[in-house]
């Protein structure tokens, strides 16, 4: 029981309970599963990148490109191919490659220098925020980029990323499947594997990790390099969904991630937190955005929500690892 | 919980054989000159005790021999052979364990997970092999028991343990993976008396098994409990270098306080 109560996302657990509950008593609409599956899309969006956010805030770093480098994977994926007349295919692997490029320098700079990883992400950030808006005027001449849903494997690429599955009582988006599974992998890795332990230890206490010989910056730049490959899922599900791109979105969904990851129990100071919290925080996001237009109120309220749920759960994670660190 | 301790000691340990050596080593972190000629040897089933004011050099010279930080001066000899460490791994590697006063432990991981960190146990050697969980939660609680300590959950956080017996795990997980050497960073500084006996303890039986101990102190009267060799550091240099047999532990209190300086001192302040 004591162990059950203290696991991370046991918080988070109760407070997506309650907001159910919540929204299920007062919006109508939200009792329908076609709500429900909304719901569930729009907590993927977030839920995908939150998973790889909560290991690399558990392996004590931040990563505030996160957000704009989700863009930046799109916008390379389909000028690239635009531009070159390619397979959609080559865009989506040279994207990959630019994204996991990002996490490097992010991992190793951070690494290399010993600079606050806020810092160093917080200059990929403005970087990568540039770079989007600037490049794609250059090569557009607009803000947004060229509709690539003609272009060569648009079909398979938007199968992958971007289709509805019907899993007969219901129609999801395919990326809540993909977001289930990325929770998973994440959550055995986290607790049932060497790097999980090594992700713990690093972002517990650094000095005592590296001093029993675990590999540490090989360990962080591996996980800013996790954050890297899910903003570029998502980025991938973004153009595929919308066949086309705009240039200055994804600001500020980084600290969406951070959030989710925080409101599922992840300590900002490391060493703490579960990737099914992660997943946790994204849902009560989910449920939240969409509740408040189910119940019918001014969407402007929601970031003051999101707010005032952040606050809870830092005082809940102040609670539990007070609880969790004990009797000194 | 000697016995224990035995039964893991690398078995070619022989009493004196000297295991790590050091010759004239020292380190400059850019201007600042942290250590300077330093001559240390460790041997087999003795405690070589390093003493030392705070600033004295003390931590530069574990970091040194751990595996944190090279020697950029000297020489740095393990079973015979000139080592140059360069990560904490290597100097495992060689037998080296460092337990540290601070760092020993990451509070919020459960005591298995922290007794196996850095040498888990898996049920394969590809990369993303699983953990053998169950086997070494299993190996800890029993191991944790043999030697003594009592914990009441191998499942929990290693930070709601008191001082002493996180200590004592870092130990006994030292020992478990085979050390030769045991380097011990001022094992006895933030506890109480009761603790500190225990973990003195655990010290002279690591000793007795036939391990190498290296012992930093800043109190004389821990180390002249266990201690077989005594050097002083003092900015950085060596100013007292003696067998157990030549040193009362009244000359190393008064060198330790301050020695000349002290006796200077107490000269001005007469009353």
């Amino acid at each position: 029981m004591a162990r059950t109560l203290g696991r991370p996302e046991v918080g988070a657990l109760v407070a997506a309970i309650a907001i159910f509950c919540f929204f299920y008593a007062i919006a109508p609409p939200f009792r329908t599963l076609p709500a429900i599956a909304t719901v569930l899309y729009s907590s993927s969006t977030i839920g995908i990148v939150a998973v790889g956010v909560a290991l690399l805030m558990i392996g004590g770093e931040f990563d505030l490109s996160a957000g704009v480098s989700v863009i930046s994977a799109a916008l390379a994926a389909a000028m690239i191919t635009f531009q070159f007349s390619l397979n959609m295919w080559v865009g989506v692997i040279v994207s990959l490659v630019v994204a996991l490029a990002i996490g490097f320098i992010n991992g190793y700079l951070v690494m290399r220098t010993g600079i606050p990883s806020f810092l160093i992400t917080l200059s990929t950030f403005f970087v990568l925020q540039g770079l989007n808006l600037g490049v794609t005027k250059l090569v557009t001449g607009t803000v947004a980029t060229p509709n690539v849903s003609q272009l060569d494997g648009f079909g398979s690429a938007h199968a992958i990323f971007a289709s509805d599955v019907n899993l007969g009582f219901a129609t999801v988006k395919v990326t809540v499947l993909w977001w289930l599974l990325f929770v998973v992998v994440g959550t055995w890795l986290l607790l049932r594997t060497r790097t999980g332990n090594w992700i713990t230890a690093s972002g517990g206490n650094q000095a005592s990790a590296r001093a029993v010989g675990v590999p540490v910056p090989k360990v962080k730049i591996g996980l800013f390099m996790g954050v890297a490959f899910l903003a570029w899922f998502l980025g991938m599900h973004l153009l595929f969904n919308f066949n086309t791109v705009q240039s200055g979105l994804g600001v500020g969904n980084e600290f969406i991630y951070i959030i989710a990851s925080v409101v599922g129990g992840a300590l900002l100071t490391g060493g703490y937190g579960s990737a099914v919290g992660s997943a946790l925080g994204a849902v009560i996001f989910g449920m939240t955005t969409q509740g408040i237009v189910y119940a019918g109120w001014d969407p402007n309220w929601f970031k003051t929500f999101l707010g005032v749920m952040l606050l809870m759960a830092v005082l809940v994670n102040l609670y539990v690892k007070n609880y969790a660190a004990g009797r000194k | 919980m000697t016995d224990t301790i035995a039964e893991h000691a690398a078995a070619d340990l022989k009493k004196g054989a000297s295991l790590v050596e050091m010759e004239g080593v020292g380190k400059a972190y850019g201007a600042i000159r942290a250590l300077e000629g330093v001559n240390l040897r460790v041997n087999a089933g003795e405690v070589t005790c390093v003493l030392g004011d705070n600033g004295a050099g003390k931590s530069t010279l574990i970091k040194i021999i751990s595996g944190l930080h090279p020697h950029s001066e000297g020489s740095l000899t393990v079973d015979g052979r000139e080592v140059h460490f360069s990560s904490p791994r290597e100097a495992l590697d060689s037998g080296i364990a460092t337990v540290y006063q601070d760092l020993a432990v990451v509070g919020l991981m459960e005591v298995w997970r922290n007794f196996f960190l850095g040498s888990e146990m898996r049920k394969g050697r590809y990369p993303m092999a699983p953990l053998d969980i169950k086997g070494m939660r299993e190996i800890a609680d029993r191991e944790l028991q043999k030697m003594g300590i009592h914990v009441k959950d191998i499942n929990q956080p290693i930070g709601t343990l008191s001082g002493g017996q996180r200590q004592c795990v870092a130990i006994a997980r030292a020992v478990y993976f085979g050390a030769r050497v045991l380097i011990l960073d001022e094992p006895t500084a933030a506890l109480g008396v009761k603790q500190s006996g225990v973990v003195l303890k655990y010290t002279a039986a690591a000793r007795d098994a036939g391990l190498g101990v290296v012992f930093i102190t800043h109190n004389p009267h821990h180390a002249y409990l266990v201690g077989d060799h005594f050097i002083i550091l003092k900015l950085g240099r060596r100013v007292l270098d003696k067998k157990r047999s030549e040193v009362t532990l009244e000359e190393l209190t008064a060198e330790m306080a301050g020695g000349q300086e002290l006796a200077e001192l107490s000269h001005e302040l007469k009353r």
